[in-house]
């Protein structure tokens, strides 16, 4: 797993590669959770993450916690359709807005 | 993380992996800071050895013997520091003396699973083949107990106002006409949500989904040749994890997340959930069986032993829970208060509840401290108890069963009685008029709501079988059809089995109708076995306890084949959810206690205001005042329902109703669909408002308004 942040239109963009599980999980919320503070428009890209294990779900959901006390959004882009499903049927993927690629992220973000 | 805390370190090593003494409760294994909490309780082991494997390995990677200091009574405690959460498997290895006489069997060389485990890891995917050969079979697990409820709550609908919808997880979407993404799940259910909802449910009842193998005693059919299977789950491996298999995430281990989103899903459509919980028994069998976990942690504890160190067996399945031993009974405490608090779970139908009842002997005790415990639970106040009031010993209590003004029964005689009456039984027409107001006979003191009414459950014949067999056909569970109840009290309608005779069907779906209309206007509780709104049948299966197949999928393609009945069906039950006067929390009181100018029941005949309750009648009505609706707390319409289950048709006079008011039709079974039953709101005016011609062996439904 990698693990990068960067900012994208005044959008605070974190970006993922790999497999996120337990073992990677706290390197992922590390760097997340510093990119995030203060910030209420966030875009986790995660075109490039093969699996993402009960751990890496927690993560994404903390990181919803923390920028929706601020009523900030959160957007996943690039899910892969196992992700989302698995997502789906546990529950995770409601909290979020999907979308495919990180311009649309960023439109969506810029539009509401 | 603060650390200000002198547990937050270490104090023992074992083979590189560091751990101090432990927390004795809770029992199970529970995240800590820097680690995990292990506690495990057995009164005649006498070491105890932790044993860590890393997910889905062969050998373990860790054994750490708990030293002697870290037993406090008969619990083991440590905390190991270090452990990955979502990697980890763990197990017990149990060292005491092997004297089946004296009801002990350690064996220090099997590797045991937790009984407070909250996840179990083994049987990750259904009926995906196991490694028989895998040291350790049923692996305990931990689980992230963190789930983002958001607003739910558990829904504490009153219990008269459910109609509950009995229904097994997998078989509800695995029909490939289910038309979902992942057929068979906890999952795929939330995709049916809007179909229990436009039904009219607002409770399932999920058979069994405690962790269980359904590799158990797994065969051959003799006549189909397809693997026969633990299907229905009545063989509990673990009371505290969720059946991984049942769910789309199982090989990832997500399940304890899928049910919970479930919940919260249908909850969110107010439709409550409850489980069939089976607390008599365990998967591991009579002394023949498989050490899995309580057998080798403390065998004396958790079963009833005979003096000679045998297994009692009240269950019919070779071993009972020693469910009054005061350890089991916490056992069974916390589980139940688990699913309740961790879950959000509404309600627990218990399976063979007279054996909750019996003494570590088999007596029946007359105050069950079990029972009582539950009933008095501070978390388990709102949930809903309901107890299957008899066990395969012989302990019959429907009617007795020591309920602490809590408990409520299937209502057996209930189901026995309404068979009977459909089947034109004579001497019927007085238990039926019992079994419509809610069993006073039975539950005087405890009031209707203590009767869950039922006609068919998973146990038996379908409804729609119930008309087309007069007997069971078991040859597919290869027992020589020698296994379900032979006392079906069934009628074929005149042929064994499938028939092209429209008088045939046109008799069988009446019937089926006709049981749907007595079911949902009696008083009580009533429940509607899956599939059965829709002619589901079992090909004269009465026991398909082993069937993974389409004698208890639920065939989708049915809604369309058998409209009729499930149009019949959704408008009974949203008559019933409409009509506050069908669900009394109180019995009734045959006086009119409002001023409304009739009593709140009344019963009739084919003459008004006369009942025919002699042997040879087999038909009778009965009026309820709606102006005594839930006490006369609110209003309701007069409610008129006639039953003739006589082959021949009768003229029912009608009871005159007040002068503003005019009797209107609901549902007539013997009218063809669309027009045995209307909508709710758009019932039909009658033409002659003092005489009802009510045909061979039909319910008629009319409401005055």
């Amino acid at each position: 797993m990698n693990v990068t942040s960067s900012t994208v239109e005044a959008i605070t963009v974190i970006e993922a590669s790999g497999s996120i599980d337990s073992k990677t999980a706290p390197e992922f919320e590390r760097t997340a959770i510093a990119a995030i503070q203060g910030q209420k428009e966030v875009i986790i890209d995660l075109t490039n993450v093969e699996f993402l294990s009960s751990a890496g779900l927690r993560v994404l959901l903390m990181i919803y916690r923390q920028v929706k006390t601020q009523s900030g959004k959160v957007v996943l882009v690039g899910t892969s359709e196992e992700i989302q499903d698995i997502m789906a049927n546990t529950g995770f993927l409601s909290f979020f807005i999907t979308v495919d690629t990180l311009d649309e992220g960023i439109k969506t973000l810029k539009a509401s | 993380m603060t650390d200000n805390r002198i547990d937050y370190y270490p104090t023992h090593e074992h083979e590189g992996i560091k751990f101090r003494r432990g927390h004795t409760l809770p029992f199970g294994a529970t995240m800590v800071a820097n680690g995990v909490n292990f506690s495990i309780y057995s009164s005649a082991s006498t070491s105890c050895t932790l044993v860590l494997f890393e997910r889905g390995e062969a050998e373990p990677f860790a054994e750490i013997p708990f030293p002697d200091e870290f037993r406090i009574g008969n619990v083991y405690s440590m905390i190991v520091f270090e452990l990955n959460y979502e990697r980890l498997e763990y197990g017990y290895r149990m060292d005491g003396p092997y004297n089946p006489a004296a009801g002990l069997r350690f064996n220090k060389s099997l590797i045991l699973s937790d009984p407070y485990a909250k996840v179990i890891g083994g049987r990750d995917t259904w009926l995906n083949k196991p490694n028989w050969d895998n040291v350790y079979q049923y692996r305990s697990r931990l689980a992230f107990e963190d789930f983002d409820w958001e607003h739910d709550h558990p829904l504490e609908t009153p219990i008269e106002d459910l109609v509950i919808y009995e229904m097994h997880v997998r078989g509800f979407t695995k029909h490939e006409s289910s038309g979902v993404k992942n057929p068979g799940t906890f999952s795929a259910i939330r995709s049916k949500v809007a179909y229990l909802k436009e039904l009219g449910i607002n409770c399932v009842e999920l058979l069994p989904i405690y962790e269980f193998d359904e590799w158990e005693n797994s065969r051959e059919s003799p006549t189909t040749g397809e693997v026969l299977v633990n299907y229905w789950g009545y063989s509990t491996v673990n009371f505290f994890a969720p059946k991984a298999g049942y769910a789309a995430t199982g090989k990832f281990g997500m399940q304890v997340d899928e049910v919970k989103t479930l919940i919260k899903e249908l909850h969110k459509s107010g439709i409550e959930v409850m489980l069939d919980v089976v607390f008599n028994h365990t998967a591991e069998g009579d002394h023949r069986g498989p050490t899995i976990s309580f057998r080798g942690i403390d065998n004396k504890t958790y079963y009833m032993l005979t003096p000679e160190g045998y297994y009692f067996n009240f269950s019919g399945t070779g071993n009972t829970l020693n469910c009054n031993n005061p350890v089991v009974r916490n056992m069974v405490l916390d589980c139940l208060r688990y699913w309740a608090s961790e879950y959000h779970i509404d309600g627990f139908r218990f399976d063979l509840a007279a054996i909750l009842g019996r003494a570590q002997d088999g007596r029946p005790l007359s105050n069950p401290p079990l029972l009582e415990s539950l009933a008095f639970d501070p978390i388990l106040a709102k949930c809903k108890l309901i107890a299957e009031a008899w066990d395969a010993g012989g302990l019959y209590q429907v009617g007795s069963f020591p309920a602490y003004g809590r408990w409520a029964e299937w209502n057996g005689k209930y189901r026995d009685s309404v068979r009977k009456f459909l089947k034109s039984d004579p001497g019927e027409v007085g238990g039926m008029i019992q079994r419509v107001m809610g069993s006073p006979d039975l539950y005087s003191l405890r009031g209707p709501t203590a009767s869950i009414n039922f006609i068919t459950c998973h146990d038996g014949f379908s409804l729609y079988d119930m008309f087309a067999y007069n007997e069971k056909h078991n040859e597919a569970n290869g027992e020589n059809n020698n296994d379900g109840a032979n006392d079906n009290n069934s009628w074929n309608c005149g042929w064994e089995g499938e028939t092209s005779d429209p008088a045939i069907n046109f008799l069988r779906h009446k019937q089926v109708k006709n049981a749907l209309a007595i079911l949902l206007v009696s008083q009580g509780v009533p429940m509607v076995l899956m599939g059965d709104e829709v002619g589901r049948t079992q090909k004269g299966n009465n026991n398909t306890y082993c069937q993974d197949n389409d004698l208890n999928w639920f065939d989708w393609t049915q809604q369309e084949t058998n409209a009729d009945l499930y149009n019949f069906a959704r408008g009974m039950i949203n008559f019933r959810r409409v009509h506050p006067v069908l669900r009394s929390p109180t019995h009734f009181q045959y006086w009119d206690y409002v001023g409304s100018g009739y009593p709140d029941i009344s019963f009739h005949g084919t003459k008004a205001w006369n009942c025919d309750r002699s042997a040879s009648s087999r038909s009778f009505a009965f009026l309820l005042c709606g102006d005594h609706a839930k006490q006369g707390i609110v209003k309701d319409d007069m409610v008129y329902v006639a039953m003739n289950m006589y082959w021949g048709g009768l003229h029912f006079e009608l009871p005159a109703l007040p002068p503003e008011k005019k009797w209107y039709l609901f549902a007539n079974t013997d009218m063809p669909s669309p027009v045995d039953i209307y909508e709710n709101g758009q019932e039909s005016l009658l033409a002659n408002q003092s005489d009802f011609l009510v045909g061979s062996r039909s319910v008629v439904i009319l409401i005055g308004k």
